[in-house]
């Protein structure tokens, strides 16, 4: 048996992979099949990674990353976990490939999945000219009209990237303001190929075999128009990927797995989560990362107590940094602190 | 024996005129799924050598047949048979998912 299986291999599962392999904790990371090193390997320029000065190539940053997981001697397996059993002293991971991989602890950093409108015609015309990957499919839309949805980095830095092939990018946004980052917003809109879709949604997808135009609808006053288009590219978004663990761990209301306080302690003593599967919020690369320390980190605690202890309910127990502290002024002001 | 590639050039004789089922990955150098794709397809090919030929299309460089085939996502991959497009795969999937889509030929 395992000390700790690691599941992802983004940003969280990677660094979570990092610690526990330098704490000897010979880390088992199943990785995926198709999406090792997560929704990095999906970007181009990453520039505001810490220690990179001219910025980074999402996948080059990847592979760096398992790359020093590896070295301290985590084992990484190209396998999809299909299962997943997580009560009592004894967690097992049952993977794609049939193998079945059991430990004392886990830490679940699936991260989220693209997020879809859920309109009709999104479905059919998937993969026909609606895409929610900019750096795969925007070479087939040389000198075409298409558009981005959303508002966020996410959205300005697929429809800048998009003009180099595009002869117009549209961008879609239900408010009239966006949620970028201020230099994503400036680069999109100093872009002259890009032209700004304020207070709309789209309602629907037009064409029957592939796209040819999207109906819109305002948000203000509810009114519809036509927009023709030769593609679609949705960036209104993630979920966090929870299906493996529905009913086993406790969720939070946006739908994120909880955790207790500023720990990554799930509800299920010695399991532990990371990175953007537990946070709604900030989802950029770097807090992922030092999210998937504090994991390793209260991970490596609870099989330490659990060594000496036996029991993975008093392991829990005496595990450090679980509740959000309280103030330093509201302890004076209730005498606490003097006493 | 792993996936081989096709171009434009050989692509009657090594897809059209094929006598079993010929799975084609539309693929990209600059596409991150498809490389992740690619060695879960190398493997199925191995595994079923009798079955189905695995081929890869890199549509850079064979930008006709992506347009004829009106490529406009990838990792693609689509089966054909006697000529015909039978089945199409948008997108990188897990190993056991792509195997579901395929159980046709593979059985």
């Amino acid at each position: 048996m395992r000390q700790v299986i690691i599941i992802g291999s983004g940003p969280a599962g990677f660094t979570a992979a990092i610690y526990a392999a330098r704490a000897n904790l010979e880390p088992l990371v199943v990785a995926s099949s198709v999406e090792v090193g997560g929704e990095l390997m999906n970007t181009t320029d990453v520039e505001n990674f810490p220690g990179f000065p001219d910025g980074i190539q999402g996948p080059d940053l990847m592979v760096k990353m398992q790359a020093q997981a590896e070295r301290f001697g985590a084992e990484i397996l190209y396998d999809d976990v299909i299962e997943l059993d997580l009560a009592g002293p004894v967690k097992t991971a049952k993977l794609g490939s049939g193998a079945v991989h059991e430990a004392s602890s886990v830490i679940f950093a699936t991260g989220s999945a693209y997020r879809k409108l859920d309109i009709p015609g999104e479905e059919r015309l998937s993969g026909h000219g609606v895409s929610w990957c900019a750096t795969c499919d925007g070479f087939f839309f040389r000198e075409r009209t298409i558009a981005v949805v959303g508002g966020g980095d996410s959205a300005m830095e697929e429809a800048t990237f998009l003009t180099r092939f595009a002869s117009k990018v549209y961008v879609i946004h239900r408010k009239d303001s966006l949620r970028a980052s201020k230099i994503m917003q400036e680069r999109a809109f100093a872009n002259e190929k890009i032209e700004f879709v304020w207070n709309t949604e789209v309602a629907d997808i037009l064409g029957e075999d592939a796209v040819n135009g999207v109906l819109l609808r305002s948000t203000v006053d509810g009114s519809t128009r036509e927009l023709p288009l030769d593609g679609l590219f949705v960036a209104i978004g993630n979920d966090p990927r929870t299906h493996l663990v529905h009913g086993k761990l406790e969720l939070t209301p946006e739908g994120t797995i909880w955790v207790h306080g500023r720990s990554s302690r799930t509800s299920e003593p010695g399991v532990f989560a990371a990175g953007d599967v537990v946070d709604p919020t900030y989802r950029q690369a770097v807090t992922a990362a030092g999210s998937g320390t504090v994991a390793a980190l209260d991970a490596e605690h609870f099989l330490a107590a659990l060594e000496q202890t036996g029991d993975p309910q008093v392991a829990e127990d005496i595990e450090v940094a679980t509740e959000t502290p309280s103030r330093a002024s509201d302890e004076a002001e209730t005498g606490v602190a003097a006493a | 024996m792993t996936a081989k590639a096709t171009t434009s050039a050989t692509w009657e004789q090594d897809v059209l005129q094929a006598e079993g089922p010929v799975l084609v990955d539309f693929w990209a150098a600059w596409c991150g799924p498809c490389r992740m794709v690619a060695p879960v397809l190398d493997e199925i090919q191995a595994a079923n050598p009798e079955k189905i030929t695995v081929l890869k299309l890199n549509v850079d460089e064979n930008p006709d047949l992506a347009m004829k085939y009106q490529i406009t996502s990838i990792p693609a991959m689509k089966v054909f048979k006697n000529g015909q497009v039978e089945t199409t795969i948008i997108g990188a999937k897990p190993k056991y998912a792509i195997e579901q889509d395929l159980a046709a030929y593979l059985a």
